[in-house]
């Protein structure tokens, strides 16, 4: 199984998480795993689409005590 | 104690001259030696570059001997660290010294990485180094009109950048008599025009006030010179006339070269600003991989906070207090208005609508920094 590589972008306001996970994805090899957290419920809705535009995968979502988690896999 | 800094930029450079002044008895007694390793002799206030490019400020008012803005007390070499030997508390340097610490802060910065694009440094003009900030005025000089693309990378140096520059050009080129010869197009690699959601709000409506076009979702992928077209990891592609771009940045090979962190970035607690897993290890500004943005503010406050702590290190053995995350940027909403954005970890921006004054207060700032940097402001 792979490790997963954890972004924390709990209070990230700027560059914020979509942006934490732009720039993490550039340092990940194709099929590695990203879980990114964020404090900003809009990341439930802005890391699926973007990575779904860009052609990435989205694994899942899901939220604890306030923190979302967002898993995404590099397909390219 | 043996405190030494790598790097001479903001964060760096702000960081010795408190500390100087905080442990100026300890200095004096012997127990305390502060040293800086830098990569030149000069100082560069680097929000100026912006000017620079739209021949607003020359590249020499950029500039100050880094020996000048330093506390007498504080040791400075010019001599750029080229390995970093943490498990033995030492680093090597250029010129072959070995330099040993019991406290060692890293502040090496980021720099732009415009060969990580196929064709992006060939075909685009950048305003991230004074050779780049004057070649992209020359250009802009010659430019008789067309569209103009403004391209942005991630993760990049100042935030705000992208904004401000585009902002400046829609007044540079008003000022010329060729606006209405002149598309502006703006891309951005998220869903709106600004990270912060609330810059994003207002810079939007503005951006469709003054004619400038705008794509969102845009992450540059590759440059082709010869059909002047832009393409983006999404799919989409755009034409250009001149290309602009704020290209994904870097932390410095020599911390990636000794293992500290991929892509430069070091591995930094985002409260205490330790390098994880080191005690003894500080790191500063662009360097960490805080997820906060790399501008001078963050560098200043974090700065702040480490002299606070290093200084209580020596003399109580403990530090005193946590980074709480406070940025404060300034945005230029042209060539004579400016707002800002100030947050922390737990409390977004509210930026306030763009005024003359705040931009007359910016203009002062960029005197004013050396204030900062010697560590009284």
């Amino acid at each position: 199984m792979t490790e997963k590589r954890v972004i924390d972008a709990r209070g990230s306001f700027c560059p914020g998480p979509l942006m934490e996970l732009i720039a993490g994805l550039k340092m990940m090899q194709v099929g590695e795993e990203a879980e990114v957290l964020s404090t900003d419920k809009g990341s439930a809705n802005d890391i699926p689409e973007w990575v779904k535009k860009v052609g990435h995968a989205h694994i899942g979502t899901n939220e604890e005590s306030g923190v979302w988690h967002v898993t995404v896999r590099k397909m390219k | 104690m043996k405190i030494l800094i790598v790097g001479g930029g903001m964060g760096g450079t702000i960081l010795a001259n408190n500390l100087a002044r905080r442990l100026q008895g300890e200095v004096k007694a012997g127990k305390a030696r502060i040293t800086m390793l830098s990569a030149s002799d000069r100082h560069m206030y680097q929000p100026g570059l912006l000017y620079v490019a739209v021949g607003s400020m020359a590249p020499d008012e950029l500039y100050r001997d880094q020996r000048s803005l330093l506390e007498p007390c504080i040791n400075f070499h010019v001599d750029p660290v080229t390995e970093f030997m943490l498990d033995a508390n030492q680093v090597k340097t250029q010129s072959g010294r070995v330099f040993d610490y019991d406290v060692l802060v890293i502040a090496t910065g980021s720099r732009m990485a415009p060969e990580t694009i196929p064709g992006l440094a060939e075909n685009a003009e950048t305003f991230y180094t004074e050779e780049t900030a004057v070649k992209m005025l020359k250009t802009l000089r010659e430019f008789k009109g067309g569209k103009v693309v403004i391209t942005v990378g991630v993760p990049h140096k100042c935030p705000m950048a992208p904004l401000e520059i585009t902002f400046m050009l829609n007044d540079y080129f008003k000022d010329r008599g060729i606006r209405d010869k002149v598309q502006l197009h703006y891309t951005y690699p998220i869903g709106r025009v600004h990270s912060l959601e609330n810059v994003a709000k207002w810079a939007a409506p503005e951006f469709e006030r003054l004619g400038i076009t705008y794509e969102t979702f845009f992450n540059m992928k590759e440059v082709d010179g010869a059909t002047k077209t832009l393409k983006s990891e999404e799919g989409s592609e755009v034409k250009y006339d001149l290309l602009i771009a704020i290209p994904a940045h870097r932390g410095q090979e020599v911390v990636e070269k000794s293992g500290l962190g991929q892509n430069g970035w070091i591995p930094t607690n985002r409260t205490s600003l330790n390098m994880e897993g080191r005690n003894n290890v500080f790191v500063l500004g662009d360097t960490t991989n805080i997820p906060i943005s790399k501008a001078g503010s963050t560098a200043h406050f974090e700065a702040e906070t480490l002299g606070d702590n290093i200084a209580a290190l020596v003399k109580l053995g403990i530090p005193v207090r946590e980074y709480d995350g406070k940025v404060f940027c300034f945005i230029e909403a042209g060539k004579d208005r400016a707002t800002y954005a100030m947050f922390d970890y737990n409390t977004p921006p509210d930026p306030k609508a763009p005024s003359k004054a705040l931009h007359w207060f910016k203009l002062a700032y960029n005197k004013l920094y050396w204030t900062s940097a010697r560590g009284l402001l």
